[in-house]
C-alpha cells in the first residue's frame, strides 16, 4: 500500500503571533514553528497504517526551506521518503492553491492509495484543504475522521468513521481516497533519539513549480483567489463587571443577569 | 438573477432545524446591498417541505436538487450538485453554515469550480460591490477581511451563531426551481453504512448556552456540577484542552483552538484561566461568565462577569438559585 501524508509547519501554538499590519504578512521572525498539531495525528495514522497493513510512506510539506524541520520529524519516524514542496511562487498560496500543488505532489509520487491530513491548521484555521485535495484530485473525500476501522488495499476499500454533529458516521469508501483526521483518533509518538540521529544526516529533495509541472497561474499571490483587504485588531471586549460579596449574594446576581438575558428558556 | 445570494439549506435525512435557516437573515441584507434577491437552494431527496420553510424564512426563490441519489448525506454527491447548481446560475456569493456538512459541501464545490472560499465567516458586508468577508486570525487577536476577487460565486462558510436568525412568516411564498442534475450511485465513491447517535448528545456549535469546566476544577468529578448546571440551563458541556488531556472528558466537549469554535449566548468558563488557545474557540460569545479562584486569570479579561472564587461554592449556589427562580 502507498501511503501520502501533507504536513504543514505552523508558528508554535504557544508563541505570541504579531502580524505587520501594513505589509499584511506575519511577522515570523523569533518565532518558534512546530508540526501543525492536526498533522501530528495525520501521521500517526499514516505509520499506524504502514504497520497494520504494510506499506510505505511519502510525506510532504509545501512551504518555506524551514519546513524541512518537519519532515525531518517525519522521518525519524520511519517515514520512508520526504519531500518539500518549496517555490517561491508558492508565497501567498490560499486554499484552492495549496490544494492544487499538494494534488500536484499527490500525483506525482503516483499509485498513492490512501492520503492521511489533518483536520485543519493550527494556524490558518481553515479546515478546507483536505476536501480540496480530494476533490481535485477525484479522490473518495473522508474529513473529521475519528478512526480508520479498516484498509482493504486489494480490494481497494477503506472504512472509517466520521464524528460529526450529534454522532458518528460510519462510512465505507472506494481507494483512492482523501483521510482527514480529527485529534484523537490516535496517540502521536515521539521519534526516538536513533531515529533523529539517522534522519539529521539525510538530504531533503524539493520540488519546484517546475518539478510539479503545477500552473504557475494558478498558485502563489497570483493564483489565489481570495485576497485580503484589511487586518484588523478587533476592539477588546467591554471590561467586564467583577461580582464580589458573599457566595450567596454572588450567586443571586449572577442569577438574576442571566435570567435577564431572557436566553434560558 | 447574477448577483443574487445563495444561501445552502442544510438538513439531516429531510430534518432540519431553524437553525438550518440562519443565514437567509445576512444573505437578505447582503442581497440588498447588491440590489438583488436572496435565494435558498436544497439538496437532498424529497425535500420539498424545506423549500416551504425556506420561504418563511425569507428566500425569494428555492433552487432544488432531488433525487435518490441524495438520500442520506454524501459530502462528494452533494458538492457535485451545488457546483452544478453554482455553474450554472453563477449567483454573486453562496453561504453554507460552518457545520462538517457545510464545509464539506463549500469546500468540494469551490475545488472543483477552481477557487477558494472564505471559512468560518464571522462578519460579511457588500464592498464596492464584492462580498467582504471577515474572519477571526490567530486565537482572535486579528480580524482578517477577505475579497474572493476572481471567483464566480464567491463562497463563505460562516461560524453559526454569527448573525441573527430571520423572523419566520409562514404566509410568504415563492417560486420553487427544480434543476434537473442526477448522479450514478456507481459514481459516487462513498457509501453511508450506519449512523451512531452519540449517547450524550454533544453539539456545542449549535448550543445557546454552554457550561464548560477545566484544569481548576481538579479532578472529574467537577464535570458532574458542570453537567448540573448545564442541563438546568438546557445547556452543554464544554471542557478546555487541559481538562480533555486530563481524560477527565471527551475530546468531543473541547471548545479552543484544537477543539470546537463557539458562540453561544451564553459561556460560563468554571475553573478555566483562559489560555489563548481557549479564547480563540469562545471569545466572540455574547456573554462571559468566568469563575475562577486565581484572580489573575486571563479569562478575566474577556469576561462580561468576573466572580474570583471556588467553584465548588458558587456553582452549587448558582444551581439552588437557578432552580428556584426558574422553577426547575
Amino acid at each position: 500500500m502507498k501511503i501520502a501524508v501533507c504536513l504543514k509547519q505552523v508558528p508554535d501554538t504557544e508563541a505570541e503571533i504579531k502580524w505587520d499590519i501594513p505589509k499584511g504578512a506575519l511577522s515570523r521572525e523569533g518565532m518558534d514553528s512546530i508540526t501543525n498539531p492536526f498533522d501530528e495525528f495525520a501521521l500517526e495514522e499514516a505509520i499506524l497504517t504502514k504497520e497494520n497493513y504494510d506499506g510505505e510512506i511519502v510525506a510532504v510539506s509545501m512551504g518555506p526551506d524551514k519546513a524541512t524541520d518537519v519532515l525531518r520529524n517525519a522521518l525519524a519516524l520511519t517515514v520512508d521518503q520526504v519531500y518539500l514542496l518549496s517555490d517561491d511562487a508558492f508565497a501567498g498560496s490560499d486554499t484552492y492553491s495549496t490544494a492544487y500543488v499538494l494534488a500536484s505532489a499527490i500525483k506525482k509520487i503516483g499509485d498513492v492509495d490512501v492520503v492521511f491530513t489533518g483536520k485543519q491548521s493550527t494556524d490558518g484555521n481553515t479546515g478546507v484543504v483536505g476536501a480540496e485535495l480530494a476533490a481535485i484530485l477525484g479522490f473518495s473525500q473522508l474529513t473529521y475522521v475519528s478512526k480508520v476501522r479498516e484498509i482493504d488495499a486489494g480490494g481497494k476499500k477503506i472504512v472509517v468513521e466520521r464524528a460529526i454533529e450529534g454522532g458518528v458516521e460510519v462510512i465505507e469508501a472506494k481507494l483512492p481516497a482523501v483521510v482527514s483526521v480529527i485529534k484523537g483518533i490516535n496517540e502521536p509518538r515521539l521519534p526516538n533519539l536513533m531515529g533523529i540521529r539517522k534522519a539529521s544526516k539525510v538530504e531533503i529533495p524539493k520540488w519546484s513549480a517546475g518539478d510539479l509541472g503545477v500552473d504557475a497561474s494558478k498558485v502563489g499571490a497570483a493564483g489565489a483567489s481570495t485576497k485580503v483587504v484589511e487586518i484588523a485588531v478587533p476592539p477588546p471586549r467591554g471590561a467586564g463587571e467583577i461580582l464580589s460579596g458573599e457566595v450567596e449574594d454572588i450567586a443571586n446576581m449572577i442569577t438574576d443577569k442571566l435570567i435577564d438575558l431572557k436566553v434560558i428558556k | 438573477m447574477a448577483n443574487d445570494v445563495w444561501v445552502y439549506i442544510e438538513h439531516k435525512d429531510g430534518a432540519v432545524s431553524p437553525m438550518s435557516f440562519e443565514l437567509l437573515g445576512i444573505g437578505k441584507q447582503l442581497a440588498d446591498g447588491f440590489g438583488s434577491s436572496v435565494c435558498a437552494f436544497v439538496i437532498g431527496d424529497k425535500v420539498d417541505d424545506l423549500a416551504k420553510e425556506a420561504f418563511a424564512f425569507g428566500a425569494s426563490k428555492v433552487y432544488v436538487v432531488e433525487g435518490e441519489v441524495f438520500k442520506g448525506f454524501r459530502g462528494e454527491a452533494y458538492a457535485k450538485a451545488a457546483a452544478f447548481l453554482l455553474e450554472k446560475y453563477k449567483p454573486e456569493a453562496a453561504l453554507f453554515r460552518g457545520t462538517s456538512m457545510g464545509t464539506d459541501v463549500s469546500a468540494a464545490a469551490a475545488a472543483q469550480l477552481g477557487f477558494g472560499l472564505c471559512t468560518d465567516a464571522i462578519g460579511l458586508a457588500v464592498d464596492g460591490g464584492k462580498l467582504k468577508m471577515t474572519r477571526a486570525a490567530f486565537g482572535g487577536n486579528y480580524s482578517v477581511s477577505v475579497v474572493n476577487e476572481k471567483a464566480v460565486p464567491q463562497i463563505a462558510t460562516v461560524r453559526p451563531k454569527a448573525f441573527a436568525m430571520p423572523e419566520k412568516d409562514a404566509s410568504k411564498s415563492g417560486e420553487v426551481v427544480k434543476e434537473p442534475f442526477s448522479l450514478a450511485d456507481s459514481d459516487i465513491a462513498t457509501k453511508v453504512v450506519e449512523f451512531i447517535q452519540s449517547a450524550v448528545a454533544v453539539n456545542l456549535v449549535e448550543a445557546d448556552i454552554i457550561v464548560s469546566g477545566g484544569r481548576g476544577l481538579g479532578n472529574e468529578d467537577g464535570f458532574a456540577m458542570i453537567k448540573e448546571l448545564a442541563d438546568i440551563l438546557g445547556g452543554a458541556v464544554g471542557a478546555s484542552r487541559a481538562a480533555v488531556d486530563s481524560e477527565w472528558i471527551p475530546y468531543e466537549h473541547q471548545v479552543g483552538q484544537t477543539g470546537k469554535t463557539v458562540k453561544p449566548k451564553i459561556y460560563i468558563a468554571c475553573g478555566i484561566s483562559g489560555a489563548i488557545q481557549h479564547l480563540a474557540g469562545m471569545r466572540t460569545s455574547d456573554c462571559i461568565v468566568a469563575i475562577n479562584k486565581d484572580p489573575d486569570a486571563p479569562i478575566f479579561k474577556a469576561a462580561s462577569f468576573g466572580i474570583v472564587g471556588d467553584y465548588k461554592q458558587i456553582v452549587p449556589k448558582m444551581i439552588e438559585k437557578f432552580k428556584a427562580k426558574l422553577n426547575r
